[in-house]
């Protein structure tokens, strides 16, 4: 069962990964990265990382998806119907970091060390006590984001 | 499910993110490409913190998650910025603003 959910959501995974740098329409390409970020919810929920897979669901994909519909409504995916510029060169380096990290992963120590379960409780409890302090710096990050985002896109004719 | 599985399908999912972060032309494609690029570092660190049992994994990617989301608000604030000056958001013809 396990297996099976595991196999079915590297199907979904790769398949929309695909999908987001093939696709014509960057409208397409943005709901296939959705489908490629909930598979990766879904692994995040088999690692017994359920805080996490919560987080990527409602947080990252909720976040990245709205944003870039709604900038894409705004700034239009028009391209002159080329999707990609020299391809060639660009997916001989990606083999070519593809065929590296494999030969890095061949040579990993991968196999697994038994430890506690790892459950959203030590995570929060993590979060919340030894890494208090950059947890609060985060929202002052993300403040500062809110700001340079309003600035950015101000529209400079008084109104 | 092995971590050398999730490892293999990490970097598959960033040499996939690097392609299309290389070839797309539109600024808007380059963005969504490295979004699968931060989610393939992403699952590797999930999947190494689960193999070795540590519960810090988790509080690094949750980090890593709340940072990638302001920079993508910040870089589709630049694309709308650039758009409405230039009227587009192809990046050939926005090759002047190159250093």
């Amino acid at each position: 069962m396990r297996t099976t959910a595991f196999w079915l959501l590297i199907a979904v995974l790769l398949g929309g990964a695909l999908l987001v740098v093939t696709s014509r329409s960057l409208f397409r390409a943005a709901y296939a990265l959705a489908a490629t970020l909930l598979a990766t919810a879904g692994l995040y929920a088999l690692l017994s990382a359920p805080l996490l897979a919560a987080v990527q669901v409602i947080l990252y994909t909720g976040g990245i998806l709205t944003l870039t519909v709604f900038a894409l409504v705004v700034a239009g995916d028009e391209t002159g119907g080329v999707r990609w510029r020299r391809p060639l060169p660009a997916a001989a380096l990606s083999v070519a970091v593809l065929a590296a990290l494999a030969a890095a992963v061949r040579t990993a120590r991968t196999e697994r060390t038994p430890g506690g379960p790892d459950s959203g409780a030590a995570a929060g409890a993590a979060l919340f006590g030894d890494y208090l302090v950059p947890f609060e710096l985060l929202s002052v990050l993300l403040l500062g984001a809110v700001f340079g985002a309003l600035l950015l896109a101000r529209r400079d004719d008084p109104a | 499910m092995t971590l050398t599985h999730l490892l293999l399908v990490a970097a598959a999912l960033f040499a996939i993110g690097l392609f299309g972060m290389l070839a797309r032309r539109h600024a808007i494609g380059v963005l969504l490409s490295i979004e699968l690029m931060f989610n393939a570092v992403n699952l590797a660190i999930v999947s190494i913190a689960w193999s070795r049992g540590l519960a810090t994994g988790v509080v690094l990617v949750l980090f890593g998650i709340a940072i990638t989301v302001a920079e993508a608000a910040i870089g589709l604030a630049l694309v709308l910025l650039v758009t409405r000056v230039r009227k587009t958001a192809v990046l050939d013809d926005l090759h002047d603003l190159s250093g």
